[in-house]
């Protein structure tokens, strides 16, 4: 895994004319989510996708982690078509879904026992891993004695031990408020320049997209035809500040201009 | 500590109870139909021998034998509809509908099967048990995460795993729940076991003291059954708390 630099034009993950429709058992009839569509997402890039709720980001997370297979189309993880693509990329739910009865270093080793790492050599892995996700001496510790912004750290620690180079996180931070949510976005950030991933983030909040993405993906009508697309006209390293220059501004007005004209009421 | 402080009350309505049948007893003089408390304990000291040496450990073999066969066939009938649907419908309705049949007017025919020995008393017992378990570790394994299964998916984890990491602990709770339901059935499962035809127990021992009109040796053995039950559902408490930890602390 030793990579020299961001090499931007590997692609780690492409869809190919990708179409999706769910069954809806209760019309008894199939609603198209995604027609057609085309991504392409490069090494270590970081990506944000918004939209309103009910516009199939969801969907495109199902289908790239392999819960979901694409009626038509193809779907590469690092250039390949993957027969079965469950294990194949990280992924992180809106909730933080620890379980219960597992402390946080045992949560977080989940990744790890299943891809058959010996417990203690998965516990030894962690440790030192604990300092940097800010979770030193909470080893022991049970999920419902965390804080919510603890909690969603040990699912990130845990996404990032599928040892997989792309990680998808579903709103990480909805849940979280707002000082909080804002710490941990800097956090990420961190975190995502020091990891070799790639990370695609779903999000509604559009300053959320905007700090964090090198590009946004908006997801508008239902179903979605085509992707637009939006590079984020900031350099790295950003700092929170970054965020009010005009340009990002005017850009912020425009996004959410866009996406509440199409909310589905 | 909770539970300690909230035991004190209890603790006074009982000694209050026994007080007052005490009193009413030596009132009504009658000691054969209705013994006073402390007529039962002297009986239970002078019937030691045959109630601690004999009759007990009798009871006790039939309670055990028949929680273990409980615990393992119901946790089993119970993993096996989890896994496989059509094992679910076909026997989920056909155990509810088993405890329509009222065991106790069917236990006879235990006997008749069985005859005298431990077997016809071990039915009864596993009848009246298996129920609780099965049908709560079935909830208990129905009732993990759907998300969480996914997530365990998404990482690559097979069937196999996903039973063992994930329905397995979420059905532990649950599990506990009907074990201690269990326990206390399991003791009115040997006795009545025993009413009907046995050579020793309490039950039954308890049913041929009512013969020779002896309230309180009808009692004695009566106190060791209920006896037992509190110990059973306290080994079982201690067990469940030592195995969720993560709940107790909450």
């Amino acid at each position: 895994m030793s990579k020299c630099g961001r090499e931007r034009n590997k692609k780690v993950l492409q869809f190919e004319n990708v179409a999706f429709s769910y069954h809806d058992k209760k019309q008894g009839r199939s609603v198209p989510v995604l027609q057609n569509i085309n991504i392409d997402m490069y090494d270590r890039e970081f990506i944000a996708i918004i939209g309103p709720s009910g516009s199939g980001k969801s969907t495109l997370f199902r289908l790239i982690s392999g819960l979901e297979n694409p009626d038509e189309g193809r779907i590469f993880i690092n250039g390949e078509v993957q027969k079965c693509r469950l294990g194949k990329v990280g992924y992180m739910p809106q909730q933080d879904l620890l379980m219960p009865w597992r402390t946080v270093i045992e949560n977080a080793a989940l990744p790890l026992e299943l891809k058959g790492v010996r417990k203690e050599e998965a516990h030894k892995q962690i440790l030192p891993l604990l300092e940097e996700f800010g979770l030193r001496g909470m080893e022991h510790r049970f999920p419902h004695e965390l804080s919510g912004g603890m909690k969603q750290r040990v699912s990130f620690l845990r996404t990032s031990l599928s040892g997989s180079n792309v990680l998808l996180l579903d709103e990480p931070f909805s849940a979280l408020d707002a000082i909080t949510r804002l710490s941990m976005q800097e956090w990420l950030m961190n975190q995502w320049e020091k990891r070799k991933a790639t990370i695609v983030l779903v999000t509604h909040d559009v300053s959320e997209a905007l700090f964090l993405a090198d590009r946004i993906f908006i997801f508008t009508e239902r179903p979605v035809r085509s992707l637009q697309e939006v590079n984020v006209p900031l350099g790295r390293p950003r700092r929170l500040n970054d965020l009010n220059e005009p340009a990002i501004i005017s850009l912020k007005n425009d996004l959410i201009e866009q996406l509440r004209g199409k909310v589905i009421t | 500590m909770k539970k300690t402080e909230g035991l004190g009350p209890a603790v006074l309505l009982v000694f209050l109870f026994f007080l007052i049948w005490e009193m009413a007893a030596r009132a009504v003089n009658m000691v054969f139909i209705l013994p006073p408390p402390t007529g039962i304990l002297s009986k239970l000291w002078e019937l030691r021998e045959p109630l601690f040496a004999e009759h007990l450990p009798s009871t006790l073999a039939v309670i055990m034998i028949g929680l273990a066969i409980s615990v393992v066939v119901g946790a089993g009938i119970a993993v096996w509809m989890s896994i496989s649907s059509a094992a679910e419908k076909a026997l989920y309705p056909l155990i509810i509908s088993s405890q329509m049949i009222p065991i106790i007017a069917l236990a006879p025919i235990f006997v008749l099967w069985f005859g005298y020995s431990i077997w016809s008393k071990v039915v009864v017992t596993v009848l009246i048990t298996f129920f609780p378990i099965t049908v709560n570790t079935y909830d208990g394994l129905q009732s993990a995460s759907k998300d969480l299964r996914e997530l365990m998916m998404t990482m690559g984890a097979g069937k196999k795993e996903i039973f063992f990491k994930l329905l397995l602990p979420a059905a532990l709770p649950h599990f506990y729940s009907g074990l201690k339901v269990a326990v206390t059935l399991s003791v009115i499962g040997a006795a009545i076991g025993e009413w009907l035809g046995a050579q020793a127990g309490l039950g039954y021992f308890s049913r041929r003291m009512m013969t020779q009109f002896d309230g309180a040796a009808v009692f004695a053995p009566i106190i060791l059954l209920a006896a037992i039950g509190i110990v059973l559902f306290i080994l079982v408490k201690l067990m469940e708390n030592k195995s969720l930890k993560w709940r107790k602390t909450s």
